[in-house]
């Protein structure tokens, strides 16, 4: 017998690490199947353009190629990849078609699908496929936008896609009666999430039975079906979705991609089992990128640093199409700009327009990252102005206790709004501080030690978790008393089944060895589930496997309660789920059911819960070369309540160390003509080892969330989202001297060393 | 084309075309599925092998290469359920989230700690710097291998690592 929340906050070693380490870890491409053929996808080597002809037969002349598979094959009514969430009908005529029939329109897009017995085969064939391709001139950023700019779908006749804005009082007044205004400009850069594995799957067409299986599902397995199903035409229970062991996800795996129809298109025309497997270049070129944006800020403050609003402007780039999760990042942008402050008027709106380059989609903490960037800048300049130190313009600002729960932002067209659920936001930003020694350190601020300037830099945010609508699990309890847990969420190799099984085991009073397995996200374990994104998993499946574990003990004591011929009231179940006692009675459970138990549970939740935190940063910069080095960072979070501090910090420093990687090292650059620059790791830099060494995570649980019965929340994506920012604030803080203000993203030696060279000539640059 | 090499202390002969990689061999001919493929060009380490005591990129190489080398994957670490100290570590350090490039980490840090047992922070970072990991931010598999370091030094009673 164990007692209560004996695993629920501590370091569990992780279960699914015994596999992983000893390489028997399950990914898509480790996977074997009878019969099976591989794909290969023929991509746009051209950002824009007419297809004039495509050519075909050398491939499929070559000997071992069974298919290639263009749009004529798909007939007159080309599937296309609908928006999952948030969607406006603008939108919908911009949604991207699963090949390209006419034109194309970003390097990486689908043309042709070649099915052959190899992979090597496969893509032998795919060179010899033959691709004529009228050029038109590519639209690549903001410029995309003017009057007389070619379009991307001349049927809409604008590269305009969608709007929306945030708005909260009247912006007009509170700049009407400020004391201080500012306006700034703000970049963000397109990078993209680029998890170690690619996107890979396997399509199994069952002929006999009419029946669909899609294995390497990701993040949204149930939506993926649904989707999937429509586009085949086949019933949904007709087709499932399987999860395997991922390699990372981080938003951008598992959303419904072109390959996710073509693999399936082709299993079943071809009645045999096909898999693909995204090579890297294919992958930094067709699987989502993110954060292109550029933001137009304006600041209304009294006197004193209170402020009084936010209003701007911001242009998203979506790429050539609006993928499922296309909204998302935009919307959080605006809603997220007043972040943990008291801002009571606000007024953002948001243009989403289209571009010849990959489309768009969600990256660990979407819009969250952008938004902070710009308005933890806007601060720190503000405070300059207004003669304030950056912490107490800070410290004034941040909501307390007795304001919350406080509203949100309503989001517009779709009337949207939520409340923070609790918190003191000080309070980690004074922790913050402490464990930085930031009152010593201030000292260093703009000097100029050993050839380098040294620069502090600080930021908050909020981080919102646990969306909704709700979550399902189930449990199976054997006679030999060991239980198997079910649940619709999606892992992603964030160490979900160790999480979920400490919530199970604390739940049913029982060692966590009992627990069998914890099945996750698959559409074949479970009725309905809703994934792994905005920070839900633990959150919403956790709180199913509580209301699951009570379930399951009701179930087991009215069946006692039949066998001892009383009242379930009066029966206990003791020894961990073992044996069942009433008044004098006991019995075995294993006597009382040769067959095991089983229940299910439901938890809803239409409110989101809110982490919230501070970083601070100690850097130095090169001014001879633009080198930044981080010397120390330390991070601040309050996640409500901490399930397992080994699986949370690790998320919050790898998510820190995905910000650097963001901030200094990471970009998709595209040339004039929409051509990729960047299709290789060699090119595309992600932080190794050597980069960012001293990094410090500390978790505090003093605002547990009132939303469930945990008090858990969405931890995991706060790590990135204040990263940019608290550079960019570090490096002006490093060459104030120089009055250098970093106001747009990546801060590349290149960047930093031509911003130095811009102060010391100003009017030459 | 007739090869023949040993990995993890077997034997195996096998026919491939020149062209197949020594990665995709393992994977696919040897079913070895431990070692992952991240890249392709040799940037991301997830294919780490060890071949005749040397960590190597498996993407990097022909199978054909390996004609009559010595080759250990990740496969090797572990006796049976029981996980080496070095594989004991990364889990008691948190050092895998995913745990893609896992088994090429765990090769470059063995191949290291196997000739350099007391290498210090700085030289375990530069060993480890061209396995790429997206996870952890590299933390916990530094301290992991840290802790190791008792495991490979001086022969102790009890075994090998």
């Amino acid at each position: 017998m164990t007692r209560r929340d004996s695993y629920i906050g501590t370091p569990v070693e992780r279960i699914e690490d015994l596999r992983f380490l000893r390489g028997r870890g399950q990914y898509i491409d480790d996977l074997n199947r009878n019969g099976l053929l591989h794909a290969a996808v023929v991509r746009s080597a051209v950002a824009h353009g007419r297809i004039r002809s495509l050519d075909t037969a050398a491939a499929l002349a070559l000997p071992g190629v069974r298919a290639v598979i263009t749009a004529v094959d798909l007939g007159d009514n080309m599937p296309t990849i609908a928006v999952r969430s948030e969607s406006q009908p603008s939108l919908d005529r911009v949604v991207q078609p699963v090949m390209a029939r006419d034109k194309v329109r970003y390097v990486g897009e689908p043309v042709a699908l070649i099915v052959a017995v190899s992979a090597a085969i496969a893509e032998d064939a795919a060179n010899l496929v033959t691709v004529e391709i009228d050029a038109l001139p590519a639209v690549t950023d903001r410029r995309g936008l003017d009057a007389d700019a070619v379009l991307l779908f001349e049927e809409c006749g604008s590269n305009q896609a969608a709007t929306l804005s945030a708005v909260r009082g009247d912006i007009e007044r509170a700049f009407k009666e400020a004391e201080y205004t500012r306006r700034e400009t703000f970049q963000v850069h397109r990078h993209a999430a680029v998890p170690m594995e690619t996107r890979g799957l396997i399509a199994e067409w069952d002929a006999a039975r009419g029946r669909m299986t899609l294995t390497g599902a990701a993040k949204v397995p149930f939506f993926v079906r649904t989707a999937l199903a429509k586009m085949l035409g086949l019933p949904e229970h007709a087709v499932d979705a399987v999860e395997t062991d991922i390699g990372g996800g981080f938003g951008a795996r598992g959303e419904f991609f072109p390959e996710d129809f073509l693999i399936p298109f082709a299993a079943r025309r071809l009645n045999s089992p096909v898999k693909w497997i995204e090579d890297r270049r294919e992958h930094l070129m067709a699987t989502t990128h993110a954060r292109e944006v550029e933001c137009e800020l304006e600041i209304a403050c009294r006197r004193d640093g209170s402020i009084l609003g936010l209003r701007g402007r911001a242009w998203t780039n979506l790429g050539a199409y609006a993928r499922p999760n296309a909204v998302t990042p935009s919307r959080n942008l605006a809603q997220l700009l007043p972040g943990p402050y008291r801002v009571p008027h606000v007024h953002i709106d948001v243009a989403l327009y289209v571009s010849n380059k990959t489309p768009v989609g969600t990256y660990r903490a979407p819009g969250r990252f952008e938004t902070d960037f710009c308005r933890e800048r806007m601060i720190d300049l503000a405070a300059a102005d207004l003669g304030i130190d950056r912490v107490d313009m800070r410290r004034k600002n941040l909501l307390t206790s007795a304001e919350i729960p406080y509203a949100l932002p309503t989001v517009l067209p779709y009337g949207g709004s939520g409340e923070f659920d609790s918190g003191e936001y000080v309070v980690t930003l004074e922790r913050c501080l402490g464990e930085f020694d930031w009152k010593t350190k201030v000292a260093l601020e703009g000097r100029l030690i050993d050839g380098r300037y040294h620069g502090l830099g600080l930021g908050c945010y909020v981080e919102g978790g646990s969306a909704g609508p709700r979550e399902n699990a189930r449990m199976a309890l054997d006679a030999q008393g060991m239980v198997t847990v079910t649940v619709g969420a999606s892992a992603v190799g964030q160490g979900l089944e160790t999480v979920f099984a400490q919530i199970a085991a604390d739940a049913l009073e029982i060692p966590i060895d009992h627990i069998a397995a914890v099945h996750h996200g698959s559409t074949t374990g479970i009725h309905e589930g809703f994934g792994s994104f905005g920070s839900r998993a633990s959150v919403m499946g956790g709180s199913a496997i509580l209301v699951a574990a009570e379930n399951l003990k009701t179930t087991i004591r009215a069946a006692a309660a039949r066998r001892f011929n009383c009242t379930a009231d009066e029966v206990e179940v003791v020894d961990g789920l073992r044996a069942v006692i009433a008044g004098q009675q006991r019995m075995t459970l294993a006597a009382l059911s040769a067959d095991g138990f089983d229940a299910a549970g439901t938890f809803s939740n239409s409110k989101r819960t809110y982490s919230y935190g501070a970083h601070a940063a100690h850097i130095t910069v090169d001014a001879q070369t633009g080198q930044i080095d981080i010397l120390e960072y330390v991070a601040v979070e309050d996640v409500g309540r901490i399930l397992n501090p080994n699986t949370l910090h690790g998320q919050t420093v790898g998510a820190i160390v995905q910000g650097l990687g963001g901030t200094l090292l990471e970009g998709m650059v595209y040339d004039d003509e929409g051509q990729l620059q960047t299709g290789s790791l060699a090119a595309y830099l992600i932080p190794c080892a050597v980069d960012f060494p001293r990094i410090r995570s500390i978790a505090l649980e003093q605002y547990p969330s009132p939303l469930n019965p945990l008090g858990v929340k969405g931890a995991g994506e706060g790590g990135i989202i204040p990263v940019g920012g608290v550079i960019a604030n570090a490096v002006a803080s490093a060459l104030v001297s120089f009055g250098v203000q970093p106001n747009a993203l990546p801060l590349s030696p290149a960047r930093v060393w031509q911003m130095i060279q811009n102060a010391r000539s100003p009017g030459v640059a | 084309m007739q090869t023949k090499f040993n990995v993890n202390g077997k034997t195996h002969a096998v026919d491939v075309e020149p062209r197949l990689t020594l990665v995709d061999c393992l994977r696919y001919t040897l079913g070895l599925t431990g070692t992952h493929v991240g890249c392709e060009h040799g940037v991301c380490g997830a294919c780490t092998v060890i071949i005749d005591g040397k960590p190597a990129r498996a993407c990097l190489m022909l199978a054909v290469q390996a004609d009559g080398a010595n080759i250990e994957t990740v496969e090797s670490l572990a006796d049976g359920d029981t996980l080496a100290p070095l594989q004991a570590s990364f889990r008691r350090h948190h050092a895998l989230q995913c745990g893609f490039c896992t088994p090429g980490m765990l090769m470059t840090a063995h191949a290291l700690l196997s000739t350099e047992p007391d290498c210090d922070e700085n030289r375990i970072r530069e060993a480890l710097s061209g396995n790429l990991c997206r996870c952890t931010g590299y933390i916990g598999i530094v301290e992991a291998v840290l802790e190791a370091r008792a495991a490979y030094k001086a022969p102790k009673r009890g075994g090998t690592p």
